[in-house]
């Protein structure tokens, strides 16, 4: 037909790409999902009188403390494989990709340890612990749990995401994408450090 | 190539040094979470402390990890004012609830 321009493929309204904006909102609903357990949880650990504090410095801090230096800077490589992969630098994105990767995988690792030893050791289950309310087990595993569940997805997704760059198959905006969810996995447990490991330090 | 994937295929700002002091600051914040919690303090002025630095922390992971502080303002309007508004809601309901616990047990 005369005088029909080709539609050249509009205008982003927030100038993002679709998949970008689609883990924007995935992560805006998982944000309310930890919310709601993080409310939940410290309205029943304000309720309860028999609230238990059993965390000492050694091991539980020391390795919560860890922990969240482990995730930040598996965070700081992230960007950096982000930033190398905006530059076209495949190998040294994917590179950086591993390391975040060995990051997730060290605290999967050493959380699990901690888990073992409330477990076998501090008999601490999600229905009983010998020192008080039950529901410190209930929520810390509850919460700990979910978390971790995240970061072992988090491993798959950026193993795929590696793989899939370093052939070509994948653009830098996927790469961006999934250091997006990885942030925000990082992001939840500068939530839970203090809310559940901080505030139940044993006292002294 | 439209306008529209020109506009997408802009590479956002930052450095190297950017990334790397935001990481420091992070730690840095982290170290003084762990320090505060063996404060001798009351736990309502701690609880509000380590929050507060928790918000700091998100703040700087949201804007130079995320990218948000150099997206379109509509991105960040779309996801912070929500979250704020959700979170706020809830703990109004829940949070005066839980002291009411604690108050009718000591009875």
């Amino acid at each position: 037909m005369a005088g029909v321009a080709t539609w050249a493929g509009g205008q982003s309204p927030l100038a993002v790409d679709k998949k970008k904006l689609g883990m924007w909102l995935f992560l805006l609903s998982d944000s309310v999902t930890f919310s709601c357990l993080l409310i939940g949880y410290s309205y029943v650990r304000i309720a309860s009188p028999d609230w238990p504090r059993p965390f000492e410095f050694y091991p539980a801090i020391v390795k919560a403390t860890l922990l969240t230096v482990i995730l930040l800077t598996s965070s700081l490589t992230m960007v950096l494989a982000v930033h190398a992969a905006h530059k076209g630098k495949r190998g040294t994105a994917v590179k950086f990709i591993l390391l975040t990767m060995a990051g997730g995988l060290l605290f999967d690792v050493i959380h699990i340890s901690e888990w073992i030893n409330l477990i076998v050791n501090e008999h601490v289950t999600p229905f009983s612990n010998p020192w008080g309310s039950p529901l410190l087990g209930g929520s810390y595993f509850g919460l700990t749990g979910l978390h971790m569940l995240h970061v072992t997805i988090g491993l798959f997704y950026l193993g795929t995401i590696a793989w899939g760059f370093g052939r070509g198959k994948f653009s830098s905006t996927d790469v961006e994408v999934s250091g997006l969810y990885w942030h925000f996995v990082d992001l939840v447990w500068m939530f839970i450090f203090p809310l559940v490991y901080l505030i139940n330090v044993a006292p002294k | 190539m439209s306008a529209n994937q020109e506009a997408l295929e802009q590479h956002v700002p930052g450095t190297l040094k950017l990334f790397l002091w935001v990481w420091v600051a992070l730690l840095a914040m982290t170290g003084l979470e762990t320090l505060l919690a063996y404060e001798d303090m009351a736990l309502l002025i701690m609880l509000t402390i380590l929050m507060g630095l928790s918000v700091i922390k998100t703040g700087f992971i949201l804007s130079y990890f995320m990218h948000l502080r150099f997206e379109k303002m509509g991105l960040f309007l779309m996801i912070v004012p929500a979250l704020v508004f959700i979170i706020c809601t809830i703990l109004l309901v829940l949070y005066p609830d839980s002291m009411r616990l604690i108050h009718m047990r000591a009875l």
